[in-house]
């Protein structure tokens, strides 16, 4: 018998936790706070004081702030509209008994979400690079258009933006929209088909519903990934600066004041306005498919 | 079920699928081609989807391995050290957290698990500030382990661990104590085997996550020689002009290893990296 009461049946499941419980309190609990008291504070080494709502005034009147909400918002938009239903119509075509070699271009999708941003950033500064002979100018020249700098307009470099988060995450949702899709016992479309159910009806009543919880968690992630995105930016235009703050993102922002001028005060109300936002953005979203009734 | 005959339905399907799969392998073509080709051209003209057979050669590779561009092995040996310790340190602890919060009903279980769910969601980069200047105070600034401390007990591996950890049976925890095991001997000696795969699913994902990160090393290291692979390929990405010959030469080194894991592991893969979306 241990005499150590370490090792008792009561304590033995505590000492299993505690790697999380100091994890979450030093490197989450406490930052998320301190995140809060920074945002009302001026934070200067030996002097921090309290500054009211000054960091939010200034953060409210600077042009760029607004150029990386309307940046990000547009970024989560586009991300959202189209890396929801393309790949789960393609897990739905992927998944059907007509298709074959399903699981060989279920990876070939999936291998591009195993590169880094980085690598992926320069990849498509190649493609879409200004130059005549760049890969995309000369697709354009074919179609009978002009060579055009992608990186130098908002419109055009959001499309960057938007095709390279799709190549890199399409095939990840599709595997989510697989493995829910795989769970879906067979017998429910077989009596469907009995009752005199087409394709449509099928994937509208049965399909749909079923898929509705994974649904719901790629929406959430995409929306704090969208608004988390910054690497795709950076790699981009050459780090954190991009003419006229076309590319500037809110992290990107937080990333300037924070880190790259060191005022930590109005970085952290950038952040707090950042995770409201989220936040708020994601109740909305689950109270919206909250609404919708189960057809059954 | 009998097999289907083959329709012009699927025929269709397949062709779809084919042309996807080659917009989805393009980059990975465009890479290796300009890879081949000389920085000069790159820089001059841009990168041009046809071979040029003539222009290409190997020269960029042999570059990398030179003298000349010792510091790219550089990165790429801090890289493979930070992927190492970070992989097996969080296995380790993640396991543990995963483990107790399947196998032992405790006061604060349901709310630890709650918290493991919200940090999950919740990116690192909104974070990131205040979690830097907890790197000042603890003097981690520009040391791998402020790169690695923050994140190595991982809520994404937790949930995973719990996950499988629940499926397993209890019977083997009873059996245990009888045999006179203490509490870890039995987590240590029984069912860390018995779940030999989830800690492969997860070595995989992690390491992956671990080598292809970018925004928090970014923030932490600064001196040139203790950059990770990543932050200094980034690096060499300037307004002046790139250093094309090590650019992407070096990121095709640096997908390999990936690539090549991919191919034997597929599965764990899937089922490491889909673990959120699947409910248990």
């Amino acid at each position: 018998m241990r005499s150590n009461w370490l090792y008792s049946q009561r304590i033995a499941p505590y000492v299993f936790v505690l790697p999380f419980v100091l994890s979450l309190a030093v490197f989450f609990l406490y930052p998320m706070v301190s995140t809060l008291l920074m945002s009302f504070q001026e934070v200067l080494p030996g002097q921090t004081h309290f500054v009211g709502w000054s960091n939010y005034k200034s953060m409210a009147d600077d042009a760029s702030f607004y150029a990386a909400l309307w940046n990000s918002t547009r970024y989560t938009f586009w991300t959202l509209l189209v890396l929801i239903p393309v790949p789960l119509v393609l897990a739905v075509l992927l998944n059907s008994a007509r298709m074959k070699w399903s699981s060989l271009f279920r990876s070939a999708l999936f291998v591009p979400t195993l590169t880094s941003v980085v690598v992926a950033g320069i990849v498509f500064r190649l493609v879409f690079g200004s130059l005549d002979d760049s890969v995309m100018n000369q697709f354009r020249h074919l179609l009978g258009f002009q060579t055009i700098n992608w990186m130098g307009h908002s419109a055009t470099g959001m499309v960057v933006l938007v095709v390279l988060a799709t190549w890199r995450f399409a095939g990840i949702n599709i595997v989510y929209f697989l493995s829910a899709l795989q769970t879906i016992p067979g017998e429910l479309y077989e009596s469907a088909e009995i009752d005199g159910a087409n394709t449509w009806h099928k994937f509208k009543s049965i399909t749909l519903p079923l898929l509705k919880p994974v649904a719901i968690y790629v929406i959430t992630i995409s929306i704090y990934g969208g608004y988390s995105m910054f690497t795709e930016s950076f790699m981009l235009w050459n780090g954190n600066r991009s003419p006229n703050d076309i590319g500037l993102t809110m992290i990107g922002l937080l990333y300037r004041n924070g880190v790259e001028q060191n005022n930590l005060g109005l970085g952290s109300a950038i952040g707090v306005a950042l995770l409201g936002t989220t936040m708020i953005l994601n109740l909305i979203a689950l109270q919206f498919f909250g609404l919708f009734k189960k057809e059954e | 079920m009998p097999e289907r005959k083959p329709t012009l339905q699927t025929f269709l399907l397949i062709g779809l699928f084919v042309v996807l799969a080659l917009l989805a392998l393009f980059p990975f073509y465009c890479l290796a081609l300009a890879s081949l080709k000389p920085s000069k051209e790159l820089l001059r003209y841009g990168l041009n989807i046809k071979l040029q057979p003539e222009l290409l050669s190997l020269h960029n590779y042999s570059f990398i391995f030179s003298e000349g561009s010792a510091k790219y092995m550089g990165w790429y040996k801090n890289s493979a050290i930070v992927t190492i310790v970070y992989t097996v340190f969080c296995l380790l602890l993640s396991s543990m957290v995963g483990y107790g919060l399947a196998m032992y009903r405790f006061v604060g279980r349901n709310v630890l698990f709650v918290f493991v769910l919200l940090v999950m969601m919740i990116p690192v980069e909104m974070i990131m500030l205040p979690l830097y200047k907890q790197m000042i105070a603890f003097n981690l600034i520009d040391s791998y382990g402020g790169v690695i401390l923050p994140f190595v007990v991982s809520p994404l591996p937790i949930f995973f661990f719990r996950q499988f950890a629940a499926g397993l049976p209890r019977d083997f925890l009873d059996a245990g104590r009888i045999d006179g095991c203490s509490e870890y001997g039995i987590f240590f000696k029984i069912f860390v085997p018995l779940m030999a795969p989830a800690f492969g699913a997860m070595a995989i994902v992690q390491s992956l996550a671990s080598w292809n990160s970018f925004v928090w090393p970014l923030i932490v290291l600064n001196s040139g020689t203790k950059l990770t692979l990543p932050i200094g390929l980034a690096s060499l990405v300037t307004p002046y002009g790139n250093n094309y010959d090590i650019l992407i030469a070096g990121s095709v080194l640096a997908i390999v290893p990936i690539m090549a894991v991919f191919v034997f592991f597929q599965r764990y893969f899937v089922s490491g990296l889909t673990v959120g979306g699947v409910k248990g």
